[in-house]
């Protein structure tokens, strides 16, 4: 059976999917989204996170730490990157939990014992589990073996994906997947490729070929003001997503926000939140009028 | 339903001048209602303070003096009523359509000396307060003070009752191990089923007479006493009649002097219908509605029960009414809605009581806990939602009052639509209605040896507590402090607070070997602390039914009239008296605490931790922060703390339910229910193991402890049903949601679809806060408090708690924009 690396499981998620549902996320990432709201699923490995505020400062993390790497500041604790191996040791005696590890191995019985503990509220709303990240389909073999898992056990299966992977994987994963929440970014590949480190050809494509063999898909758009929400790439968009094969697409405009700044400072990263901002009102009722044009409904929210 | 406590939890306090002014306020219109009628009606009760009358204390008092010991107890006190039926001032306002007031005016309070003889002092109190004020004018004030106090004194029921009270009873009490609801207002509690819309007091008089002519005076021997209780519910019934008719009279008067011919016409219909019942079983819906209003003035002003009064499933009571005068076409909906509205209005008019003694300090709060039932399942088993479900609703949405307090009934046999029209009332934000589950009460008053049907006719009232309506006295006694019995086992008996014995001496904790040893303690020292309390409670209870019998009360609940006894000396059907749990969660989660870190990990030494605790974590914080952090706590459907609430809940279970009271049948039962009283319970607590510092409020309901449950809502509903609430007459759970939470339809549906989670898992009662502004800001300066606070940004949800200050502040902002 399969381990992989998780960083978070949230019970009750009522906007990823249809009723009530569980989100299980998948830590590694093939894109770097300069406005990513889970920082922490972009990198593959377990990394410390450091909440200064939580912290009171006792001490007990620098004398478990086996390479010396904390030292204590009056400004909380400061860890050597170049001495941390990762180990877990600090955030194990952690009081207050100012210390946590991102991303934890969890097993495929593990994570559908988990799952099941919220059966009562997919059979009462017509919910399931959402494989979400990261990129869940980067975690292959993994995703594929709980998704087979849920379908033997009559469990709803939505996979968050942003599609940047061979297609092959996809239409295996396609085969085993109820719905899928596809994200899109912006139609032009040299700006895709600068605000999240990959073109968009995998992506547009494989969002063709799950259409073509007619995937139940929900595309969800994050709104970035100043990086794609331009009246030309919400119309090339909108065009896109008409001519796409199969059933009649929904679309879920996400307007930016910078909540995940907390994120960044806990993982020690700079952040891009200086020219990142939300999308105005107007823009956005623009954009569902866009949309409205080509015959696809839009709406604020996943 | 108060003692020494801050605002209920369902409904949020405000001051009278802002009472409604919650989120999103739907009418846009600074005074909200369906039309001009219900607007000005709305805004008098709501900018009304209350204030106090002392008319019902003098009539009391000078008929007291006069006729003390000529009559029996009862019929003394039915005397008494009537003697105030024929006397007090009525009240018929501006375009009332529904008429009556328990005092001169809207929202003026009566006092019941008999009961509790408020001092100089605390009307002073009571005067200058900031919250929750009762003005009285210093001429009152003089004149209590000359012919109410000096008649009462050493007279009361209160003084009666603590001049007995044994000293094991006053040293737990004060200490806050329990409270007695007993000793400031009569027991009350109960609602009415659907008899008075089937018969009048003429026909409830036919009943007493038969029973008198057929009296066995040679072989009862009850018959001098139950001769005595008929009469005395005979003069009682009459006592309404007069009542209405004075109304009748006042109506007709003012049509003569009125000079717009629609409001004369409506006064002389407002004549016609109190001059039609109480006498006599209703004949349409407007009769129904005044019916219950003037039973409802007569139980409240006969005594002063706890809870005021309910009229429980108030839409199937009145849905024939509804039904038959909409086909006849001589009803429209609006004008239904409108004598809904009107019904509304009146509970809103009659604040509670307010309490004597110490407690006047604290506040209290003006709800008088009318619960009214909406929807759940009729006596057959049927759905019971009707049309006059959906009116009720909106009226609820509409007026947005503080009183009467409301719940929906959603059996599995209840429409979606309507659990989504109660949804969205929910998601306004004004904490109501709560959420009760039929299938799961239905089981619970089965267990406690109801009938089907008499359960199917139950519901709950006041809060969460369940009962057979028209049929049962089930009184609360009183709120037991659970974690402080847990804290008095920690020191052997004693308060560490006062450093008084308290207990008994469970042995030293240091000496125990094992969970299971403290555990055990714990267990004992329970029993005693109920013992004491039942001991006391049963006193009381035989000082009601000897000295302030309700003889009206007795008529319209069944079988006090074929039994000819009093409401309060075993003439209901069925008898309970509920001792109220508090504080599952902090005795758990302290449990827990000690279970694992003193017991298995071995973190800290037993030694450690309680002196930790006596210090209050001063010089601690890492070992509390330890606990906080690495113990598993109550509400996060984590089995190791949450099989320790399941044991705490059984053996709660085991030592107060079935326990007889002194009435023929009765037993005592428990619900766990906090009120408001988790907050008065901690502040006479000094810290707890599960990390809780000294004086903070402990785990209301059957919530999880404040910020420990870290798992959302679905987490905690899997811990909360892991305890079998048929067991109780009642649970509570609390949930706090932001508005975001439930903005759109979808989410709506979803808050539906969690409350049928619950239920179907065996849920008893499930109430949603959708928080606004003050709650966040709180939020912010307390943060470790409310950590389950989940907030719903754009694309997905965080825990507020999570956010950085700026963030905060900026929801916080949001929030207030876009919604409230």
């Amino acid at each position: 059976m399969s381990e992989d690396l998780i960083f978070d499981i949230k019970r009750y998620a009522i906007n990823d999917g249809p009723g009530i549902r569980i989100v299980i996320f998948f830590k590694g990432c093939n894109l770097q989204c300069a406005w990513c709201h889970n920082p922490e699923g972009i990198s593959g490995k377990i990394e410390k996170m450091f909440a200064p505020a939580k912290c009171i400062s006792c001490g007990t993390c620098v004398e478990v730490c086996p390479e010396k790497a904390i030292t204590l500041t009056p400004e909380g604790i400061l860890t050597d990157g170049d001495l941390c191996t990762v180990c877990g040791k600090c955030a194990e005696v952690c009081p207050t939990k100012a210390i946590e590890m991102s991303g934890k191995q969890m097993s495929v019985s593990e994570i559908m014992e988990t799952i099941e503990k919220e059966r009562i509220f997919f059979d009462q709303s017509g919910g399931g589990v959402t494989f979400s990240g990261g990129e869940p389909l980067v975690h292959t073999k993994m995703l594929i073996e709980l998704l087979d898992e849920c379908g033997r056990r009559g469990i709803h299966r939505a996979v968050d994906t942003a599609g940047n992977v061979s297609s092959d994987i996809i239409l295996e994963v396609a085969k085993r997947t109820d719905l899928f929440l596809y994200d899109i970014k912006m139609m032009d590949s040299g700006s895709h490729q600068k605000w999240t480190k990959a073109g968009n050809g995998k992506i547009l494509a494989n969002l063709k070929a799950i259409s073509e063999i007619d995937a139940h898909i929900i595309i969800r758009i994050p709104l970035i003001g100043g990086v794609n929400d331009t009246y030309q790439n919400i119309g090339y968009t909108a065009a896109y997503i008409a001519g796409l094969a199969g059933n009649k697409k929904e679309v879920h405009l996400l307007p930016y926000h910078n909540i995940a700044q907390h994120k960044y400072s806990k993982l020690g990263k700079l952040d891009d939140f200086e020219t990142l901002r939300a999308p105005d009102n107007e823009t956005l009722i623009r954009a569902i009028a866009k949309f409205a044009a080509y015959g696809i409904k839009a709406e604020i929210g996943g | 339903m108060f003692e020494k406590i801050n605002p209920h939890t369902t409904i949020p306090e405000r001051p009278a001048t802002t009472e409604g002014n919650f989120y999103e306020s739907k009418g846009k219109a600074s005074n909200p209602g369906m039309n001009d009628r219900i607007r000005k009606l709305r805004n008098l009760s709501v900018e009304t303070t209350p204030t106090l009358s002392i008319e019902r204390a003098l009539h009391e008092t000078s008929f007291y003096k006069e006729n003390y010991g000529k009559f029996s107890i009862p019929v003394l006190r039915a005397m008494n009523f009537l003697d105030h039926c024929q006397k007090k001032a009525l009240y018929i306002g501006e375009g009332e359509l529904i008429v009556g007031e328990r005092g001169p005016k809207p929202k003026c309070i009566p006092t019941f000396p008999e009961l509790t003889c408020h001092s100089v002092d605390d009307f002073h109190v009571l005067n200058t307060r900031d919250m929750q004020p009762y003005k009285i004018s210093k001429h009152d004030i003089d004149l209590y003070e000359k012919e109410v106090i000096p008649y009462w004194k050493g007279k009361t029921q209160r003084e009666r009752i603590f001049s007995h009270v044994p000293e094991e009873w006053r040293a737990a009490y004060e200490a806050g191990l329990f409270t007695e609801f007993m000793e400031q207002r009569a027991p009350g509690h109960t609602a009415l089923d659907g008899k008075i819309y089937r018969k009048g007091m003429i026909d409830f008089k036919n009943e007493i007479a038969d029973n008198l002519a057929n009296l066995d005076y040679i072989n009862d021997p009850e018959a001098t006493d139950k001769a005595e209780q008929w009469k005395a519910m005979d003069i009682s019934c009459d006592a309404v009649i007069l009542f209405a008719e004075r109304h009748a009279q006042l109506a007709e008067h003012l049509a003569t002097q009125e000079t717009d011919s629609r409001r004369a016409a409506e006064l002389l219909s407002i004549a016609e219908v109190c001059r039609w019942v109480p006498a006599h079983a209703p004949r349409n819906l407007w009769e129904a509605i005044q019916m219950y209003w003037f039973v409802h003035l007569g139980t409240i002003t006969e005594l002063n029960g706890w809870d005021a009064m309910n009229p429980g499933h108030f839409d199937q009571h009145l849905t024939p009414f509804y039904a038959k005068e909409i086909a006849a076409g001589t009803l429209t909906r609006d004008q239904a809605k409108e004598l809904i509205s009107c019904f509304w209005i009146k509970v809103n008019n009659h604040p509670a009581p307010p309490k004597v003694g110490i407690t006047a300090r604290e506040s209290g709060t003006y709800n008088d806990f009318t619960n009214i039932n909406i929807g759940g399942v009729k006596g057959d088993g049927t759905d019971g939602t009707s049309e006059v479900s959906y009116i009720m609703l909106e009226v609820i949405e509409e007026l947005h009052i503080l009183q009467p307090g409301n719940s929906v009934h959603i059996s599995a046999k209840t429409p979606d639509k309507f659990l989504n029209a109660a949804s969205h009332v929910i998601r306004q934000g004004h904490g109501y209605p709560s959420v009760f589950n039929p299938d799961i009460y239905i089981l619970e008053l089965l267990r406690q040896g109801k009938s089907l049907s008499d359960a199917r006719e139950g519901g709950c009232s006041g809060c969460i507590e369940v009962g057979a309506f028209g049929k049962e006295a089930y009184l609360l006694t009183g709120y037991l402090n659970v974690p402080k019995i847990l804290e008095v086992t920690l020191n052997n008996g004693i308060n560490p607070v006062s450093g008084k014995i308290v207990g008994i001496q469970t042995g030293d904790p240091l000496n125990f070997k094992s969970f299971e040893e403290l555990y055990t303690a714990f267990l004992r020292q329970l029993q005693y602390v109920v013992d004491q309390k039942i001991r006391v409670s049963n006193y009381i209870d035989r000082m009601f039914a000897k000295y302030a019998p309700a003889p009206f009360l007795s008529v319209v609940i069944d079988d006090c009239i074929s039994r000819g006894k009093d409401y309060y000396d075993g003439g209901p059907r069925y008898n309970t008296s509920y001792i109220q749990c508090c504080g599952l969660g902090t005795v758990t989660d302290s449990l827990a605490a000690l279970k694992k870190h003193v017991f298995e990990d071995k973190t800290f030494s037993m030694d450690r931790v309680l002196t930790a605790v006596l210090k209050n974590f001063a010089g601690e914080e890492l070992l509390r922060q330890t606990i906080i952090n690495r113990t598993p706590f109550f509400g996060n459907d984590d089995d190791y703390a949450d099989l320790i609430a399941v044991q705490v809940f059984n053996d709660l279970v085991d030592t107060i339910d079935g326990k007889p009271n002194i009435k023929p049948g009765g037993k005592y039962h428990l619900n766990m229910l906090s009120t408001t009283c988790h907050v008065y319970f901690g502040k006479v607590m000094g810290a707890t193991p599960n990390g809780r510092l000294a004086g903070k409020s402990i785990s209301d309901g059957t919530s999880p402890s404040h910020g420990a449950d870290t798992h959302g809502p679905s987490a905690v509903i899997k811990s909360l049903t892991k305890i079998d609430h048929v067991k109780t007459g009642g649970t509570l759970l609390n949930q706090r949601f932001l508005p975001g939470l439930v903005r759109k339809e979808a989410d709506i549906m979803k808050l539906g679809q969690l409350i049928r989670s619950y239920f179907t898992l065996g849920g008893h009662h499930i109430q949603f806060n959708i928080v606004d502004t003050a709650t966040l800001l709180a939020a912010q300066a307390c943060p470790e408090d409310y950590k389950d606070l989940l907030v719903r940004m754009a694309g997905y949800s965080d825990y507020f708690n999570d956010m950085n200050a700026d963030l905060q502040q900026e929801v916080i902002e949001r929030t207030e924009n876009d919604s409230f």
